[in-house]
């Protein structure tokens, strides 16, 4: 086996059995909030120990592995083709020693061959950078939060949501009413304003990579961000969507531009199981820094 | 905490009301997507499955098998329920379900399928996966792995104190039905 190979079965066990700081410490400041012996409260506390139990363990917080979403930033020049070949290698050994599901099946046939790997699976996101450094963020996203995720294309009459601000706001608010329960409350909200279908999406799931307390350096942006936070931990569906304060844990928005003839807001939903971890990788491919 | 062990007799489940938080002890069979089209369509369970008066659990877990042939279950949370709607109703009625565990609630169809046949529907924690591993005493079966792979197949499970929140009745309440309307109104003020 690899340095590299090494490496990314470590990454990948790290990311399904331990959840990152961040989000550990918005759980347990969520269970502040809510109202001891709740629904909601109680939930939080199987939440949180299922977090410590899933740690100590070593095996998968979720039982749903997700789609496996490789983020690799590379110094120009770097073999991404060895990468690629030796992270499915990393994964079918990640998957035999039980840290990911037998996840991946094959659309046409039904069949699910064990491995996690097969046309578009595991999903590789490339970025070249003019730094030596190679970084790999991994995230692991469950179908139960990715089947609420939405796409709005603006206007929406229905909402009253015009190509403006404000008919963004309705739109994802929209989302967090009709995601209530499915999705593994809290969740966190990734939006994209902009772009078309595919692109939406894609960097809607970027968000994702941010830390939860970070602050959008975008004003307008920003305080979208924080207005949608409040107003839908004003709604009641809470944890599970079980009633309570807790909806959501964070919201994360970028804009990218669009054509003149579409206005497409694309929100993708996280569960609190919010599988997310990423490495710098040294000359040798040993783990240099862990990056959450 | 109500205790609620097997035999899940009709009396049982009829005592529970929605809000009602449950630790489950006994056995129960997983069955998701895969497994409710082919008992929609008409497929028969194989020998040995029962789900009179049993429980059916939307789970796919992760199951490691062990050096003498037996399985460990090393992660077992819910799966989103509302992807069986389509099929759980008749399910319910055709084969005298009496519980169905799973997350995210399920619609009218079944709401009234509980109402109708005596059933209830239990609502884990999702995403848990090692809290609920942690309540299955025993992988005793597996069925149509197979055909259907590990995560879509039957597992035969022995739970102990398994906790769940009644969340759908069998007097034809549901808890998602009155936090979708709660929640839809606090939305309207704030737009």
């Amino acid at each position: 086996m690899s340095q590299l190979q090494d490496s990314l079965v470590e990454l990948i066990r790290r990311t399904s059995a331990e959840i990152p700081d961040d989000v550990h410490q918005a759980i347990l400041t969520s269970l502040e909030n809510e109202k001891k012996g709740s629904l909601a409260a109680n939930a939080i506390k199987i939440i949180d120990q299922n977090i410590a139990l899933a740690k100590n363990k070593s095996q998968p917080i979720c039982q749903d592995t997700g789609s496996i979403l490789f983020y690799v930033d590379v110094p120009i020049g770097y073999d991404q083709i060895t990468f690629a070949d030796t992270a499915r290698e990393a994964v079918k050994l990640a998957t035999k020693k039980g840290f990911l599901r037998q996840n991946s099946v094959d659309s046409l046939t039904g069949k699910n061959d064990g491995t996690n790997c097969g046309p578009g699976a595991p999903a590789f996101h490339f970025h070249q950078h003019r730094s030596p450094e190679v970084s790999v963020k991994l995230v692991l996203k469950g179908g139960g939060c990715e089947n609420v995720g939405a796409q709005y294309s603006l206007p929406i009459e229905k909402l009253h949501a015009n190509r403006d601000l404000d008919g963004c706001r309705k739109a994802i608010l929209d989302a967090v009413l009709q995601a209530q329960g499915k999705g593994c409350g809290p969740g966190i909200l990734g939006v994209c304003i902009g772009g078309d279908r595919a692109t939406g999406y894609e960097l809607s799931k970027t968000q994702f990579l941010r830390r939860l307390e970070d602050r959008n350096p975008i004003a307008e942006l920003d305080a979208l961000e924080q207005d949608i936070l409040k107003t839908s931990n004003e709604l009641g569906i809470g944890p599970m969507g079980f009633g309570g304060k807790t909806t959501l844990l964070g919201v994360k928005i970028c804009a990218a531009n669009r054509v003149p003839a579409s206005f497409f807001v694309s929100v993708s939903y996280m569960c609190w199981a919010y599988r997310r971890q990423g490495v710098t990788l040294d000359a040798e491919s040993k783990i240099g820094k862990w990056l959450y | 905490m109500i205790k609620l062990s097997f035999p899940f007799t009709a009396e049982k489940i009829l005592a529970l009301k929605v809000g009602d938080e449950v630790l489950i002890s006994g056995v129960v069979f997983t069955g998701r997507d895969a497994v409710h089209k082919y008992l929609h369509e008409g497929g028969k369970l194989p020998p040995g499955v029962s789900l009179k008066d049993g429980i059916i659990y939307h789970c796919g877990p992760v199951m490691m098998k062990q050096d003498d042939g037996s399985w460990k279950c090393t992660a077992a949370g819910p799966t989103t329920s509302i992807r069986e709607e389509p099929y759980q109703g008749q399910i319910i009625h055709d084969f005298g379900v009496r519980g169905v565990i799973g997350k995210g609630g399920m619609g009218d169809r079944t709401v009234e399928a509980c109402k109708a046949n005596g059933c209830v529907y239990l609502h884990a924690v999702g995403g848990a996966a090692q809290v609920l591993a942690e309540c299955v005493k025993q992988v005793r079966n597996v069925y149509f792995a197979a055909e259907f792979g590990a995560p879509e197949a039957i597992w035969e499970l022995e739970i102990a104190d398994f906790p769940a929140v009644v969340t759908i009745d069998a007097h034809g309440h549901s808890l998602h039905k009155e936090i979708f309307a709660a929640s839809s109104a606090e939305l309207a003020k704030r737009l």
